[in-house]
């Protein structure tokens, strides 16, 4: 008997380090996210949910919303990679001037940030006058102006995300292709890129996740037409105008949807050998 | 010494409104502390339709003459955002609403204590920049072909009236974009955007040089009706009253109509 | 210095005083390497003939690693040369100078799979997909790896990735071989074997090894000839048996100070191929191995000694010199020409009363003597 107590005590003694000055807080913390979540969830008007959710213009948002996010995604991969690289490995001058700007997106409010885009690219934008002008394209009020500024609002997530992974990363390796011959964009591709790639994968997945609860930026700049520029976002927007309870339903099909794909995203990575 | 907070009130989104009633809380601390005037600074809160937003605080400053040591402190959005605030139990003490049916909101919840007031009315205008690039001369213009067009979305008030308007004259209009409230339909006219935009009157005329209106018959299908309010639970219902009295007085009407309101006659 | 007796040592060409920029032709490596980097100032002259294993011995920061970086172009010189089989690759980007690299954890890349690794090389030069792929995959036949081929680096044991490493920098056909600590990241165990298995593959390359280690039985075991560097500049050079026995700085009798024999060995005896002297080991092997002691294992008797010490000798005393709190007593057999190095205590030679030219036993317990197979 005063063995197995004495064994209990020990067991206790190993266990009983439970961290709770931390664990404390992020309880705390994980509740303040999830309760205004349940909250949705509580106030779902769940008998009509079905006949609201079957409305042809949620499917619509739905799927411009994720189409739009997926190519915001894919641009901000194109430029922003590289954009992260320049940041990351060479020693231009100005470069905090630049890294600076990069973030400067994430602090100003998103419709500013739309309205900067139409000076620059509308109608009669700095640079899109002559668009308009000269072939009569304005970008405006299209679907290509949503993703527009969605990289705008969701690329610097991207930048700052590979820049971290690209700082992190241990750069002999990028050596030790060089000695075998590899030339700078070889290396790049074939060493860099792979040994960024969680880096780049959690950075494209917050950029995606920001494209998708888009909405400042993109009403500003690219207006709202069911089907052509209005995403889920927009449409939650104005059915909370006329009732909230639309907006509600709209509002947890946009987080189920995009809940599923990351986690699916998730379970695919760590799935993969 | 007074500008400062005052700017900083009014600048505040509804969004703010917890943080701006704390602010108001410590501004009336330091009024007492200090004691400017022997008297108690009071506070009236007005919850207010957006387009509101000009005439209102030129009555607030008259207002404030009228009674020293008052200060006005306003929540300026969309009518149904503000209806939705009072019914959860926002502290306010009058409710302006842009249209009826807002207001029918309130009023059915209770919250409303006296019985709403049409004060003012708004009608429908085009607005186009002031070169009128597609040419437009009236609503049947909108209709073009190349014409690019910024209509509220139906959801807010000014889109419930548009969308009677052109159902009223039959004239089809395909908008380049549905705009979530009349301000941002009219910045896309300033911004040279779009070529026209249907939006109030008062909003045309508060934009002054930036664009220029153009009056269409059919916009009388769609009035639209500002009633007033003081509530239920207002925290200075005396103040609530004459601030009511105030919109609905000559005085009232006179800043409304510059605004480019028609002031409602007299009931 | 004291004098020592020369005789039997092996015939080693005598190292030649790192000297000017006319490099004989026959030179595989000839540099004379310049880095500045704040204070520090590395600057060195290497040599190496064709089929010759040289290693840059040193204590951390001595800037041995630097030099291989040189070497290789990782880093940039402030002045210098570096000629390899005649051709001037001092401006050479790395990427375009014929050298294959080993790095100190290898670096192998973690997203290819051990034959994707070696064949990286071939590919980065330009080799079409199939044949590199083909010279990878002999190359890992030829270092015993070819059924590990798919394996991805995290799945090899730490001698395998050692070896993919070698195979990886031999793909792609170079003329200098860098090996930056080879052996480091092994444990004890491995280690033994991957340095015989090393010594082997360097022993096949034809061009010119440069190796760099902190322990000098790397150094003395896979090189023909060692360069010891402090503080940026050679200290010494010249081969390992002679580099560890004749030490001309602290740091090299401290650090490299070890008695060293080449012989062959019969069971648990090792017959010294440069002596007429056996050594008795504790593990019995075969074949050419070295023999290797430090000279703190070395006790000195005024008498026979008694017990269970299965290496005495009975030497004469050649030279005394202190070496920080301790001493270090040369000591030969002129008749056999066997000759060994003894550290002792001041007081404990006190107790010995020695002169030069006095002789005394020295015992060596056989568990205190490493043996290494030679290839």
């Amino acid at each position: 008997m005063r063995a197995r107590a004495g064994s209990r005590a020990g067991v206790r003694v190993a266990a009983g380090r439970f961290p709770w000055l931390l664990a404390a807080p992020a309880v705390l913390g994980l509740a303040f996210l999830v309760a205004p979540l349940l909250g949705l969830l509580l106030r779902a008007p769940w008998s009509t949910f079905g006949t609201r959710l079957l409305m042809p213009e949620v499917r619509e948002a739905l799927v411009l919303s994720l189409v739009t996010a997926t190519a915001a995604t894919a641009v901000s991969l194109l430029l922003g990679v590289p954009l992260a690289w320049l940041l990351a490995r060479t020693e231009l001058p100005g470069r905090r001037v630049v890294r600076a700007l990069v973030t400067v997106p994430l602090v100003i409010p998103p419709v500013v940030g739309g309205v900067a885009l139409l000076m620059v690219l509308g109608r009669r934008g700095v640079l899109g006058q002559y668009a308009y002008d000269w072939f009569g394209y304005s970008l405006p009020f299209t679907t290509a102006a949503v993703v527009v500024a969605q990289v705008f609002v969701a690329m610097p997530f991207l930048v700052v995300s590979v820049e971290g992974a690209l700082r992190a990363a241990d750069r002999r390796y990028e050596d030790a292709a060089a000695t075998l011959g590899a030339t700078r964009g070889m290396i790049f591709r074939r060493v860099t890129l792979p040994m960024v790639a969680p880096g780049v994968a959690a950075g494209a997945v917050l950029c995606w996740a920001r494209a998708l609860g888009e909405f400042g930026a993109t009403i500003t700049f690219a207006g709202n037409f069911p089907g052509r520029t209005q995403t889920m976002p927009l449409a939650v927007y104005l059915a909370m105008q006329e009732s909230p309870e639309s907006a509600v339903v709209l509002s947890l099909v946009l987080l189920a949807v995009s809940l599923a794909i990351l986690i699916g995203l998730r379970g695919h990575w760590s799935g993969a050998p | 010494m007074r500008d400062l907070p005052r700017i900083l009130r009014r600048a505040a989104g509804s969004a703010a409104l917890g943080l701006l009633l704390g602010a108001a809380a410590c501004a009336e601390v330091d009024g007492s502390a200090t004691g400017a005037e022997g008297s108690d600074p009071r506070t009236l809160t007005v919850f207010a339709a957006a387009s509101l937003t000009d005439t209102f605080e030129e009555l607030a400053e008259r207002f404030e003459a009228d009674h020293p040591g008052t200060e006005v402190e306003f929540n300026f959005a969309g009518s149904s955002e503000l209806a939705g605030q009072i019914t959860e139990g926002a502290p306010a003490d009058v409710f302006a609403s842009a249209d009826t049916r807002t207001m029918a909101l309130v009023v059915d919840a209770g919250a409303a204590e006296g019985e709403p007031r049409v004060f003012a009315r708004n009608s429908l205008e085009i607005a186009v920049p002031p070169d009128n690039p597609a040419g437009i001369t009236g609503l049947a213009d909108l209709a073009g072909e190349d014409v690019r067009v910024a209509l509220c979305a139906e959801e807010v008030p000014c889109g419930a009236a548009t969308r009677t308007v052109l159902e009223e004259s039959g004239v089809d209009v395909e908008p380049a974009t549905w705009e979530p409230d009349v301000r941002a339909a009219l910045t896309r006219v300033r911004l040279g955007e779009v070529d026209a935009a249907l939006v109030y009157r008062t909003d045309v005329i508060a934009a002054g040089d930036d664009v220029t209106g153009i009056d269409f018959e059919e916009a009388a299908a769609a009035v639209n009706d500002y009633p007033v309010v003081d509530l239920a639970d207002a925290p200075q219902p005396d103040l609530a009253a004459e601030w009511v009295e105030l919109v609905r007085s000559g005085t009232g009407g006179g800043v409304l109509e510059a605004a480019g309101f028609d002031v409602a006659a007299p009931e | 210095m004291t004098a020592r007796p020369g005789g039997g040592a092996e015939p080693r060409e005598e190292a030649e005083v790192p000297g000017g920029g006319g490099a004989p032709a026959s030179a595989a490596l000839a540099a004379h390497l310049v880095v500045r980097r704040g204070g520090f100032v590395l600057d060195v002259r290497l040599r190496a003939a064709a089929g010759e294993v040289l290693a840059l011995l040193g204590p951390n920061g001595a800037g041995k690693s630097t030099a291989l970086r040189a070497l290789a172009g990782l880093t940039a010189m402030a002045d210098g040369q570096i000629v390899v089989d005649g051709r001037d690759l001092t401006t050479t980007p790395t990427e375009r100078r014929p050298i294959g690299m080993v790095f100190q954890d290898y670096l192998l890349f973690e997203h290819m799979s051990a034959l994707e690794n070696v064949a990286f090389g071939p590919r980065a030069r330009g080799v079409p997909k199939a044949e590199a792929r083909a010279r990878a995959a002999e190359l890992l036949e030829r270092v015993g790896l070819a059924a590990h081929a798919r394996r991805r680096p995290r799945a090899l044991s730490g001698g395998q990735a050692q070896r993919v490493a070698l195979a990886r920098a031999l793909a792609v056909r170079p003329r200098l071989l860098l090996l930056d600590e080879p052996l480091a990241a092994l444990d004890a165990h491995t280690r033994a074997d991957v340095r015989s298995r090393l010594r082997r593959d360097l022993a096949d390359f034809d061009g010119a090894a440069v190796i760099v280690t902190h322990d000098p039985l790397d150094a003395m075991v896979l090189a023909d000839r060692v360069t010891v560097i402090e503080d940026g500049a050679v200290v010494q050079e010249g081969p390992p048996t002679e580099v560890a026995r004749r030490p001309r700085t602290d740091y090299v009798a401290r650090l490299v100070g070890l008695n060293l024999y080449r012989g062959t060995a019969r069971g648990a005896v090792v017959e010294v191929a440069e002596a007429a002297a056996r050594i008795e080991v504790a593990e019995p092997r075969s074949g050419e191995v070295f023999a290797a002691f430090p000279p703190r294992a070395v006790a000195l008797f005024r008498e026979p000694p008694v017990g269970t010490l299965r290496n005495v000798w009975r030497l004469r005393i050649d030279g005394i010199e202190p070496f920080g709190d301790h001493v270090r007593v040369h000591l030969a057999d002129p008749d056999s020409g066997f000759a060994l190095s003894a550290d002792v205590t001041p007081a404990g030679l006190a107790d010995l009363a020695p002169a030069v030219g006095a002789a005394v036993w020295a015992g060596v317990k056989a568990t205190e003597v490493r043996c290494y197979p030679v290839g």
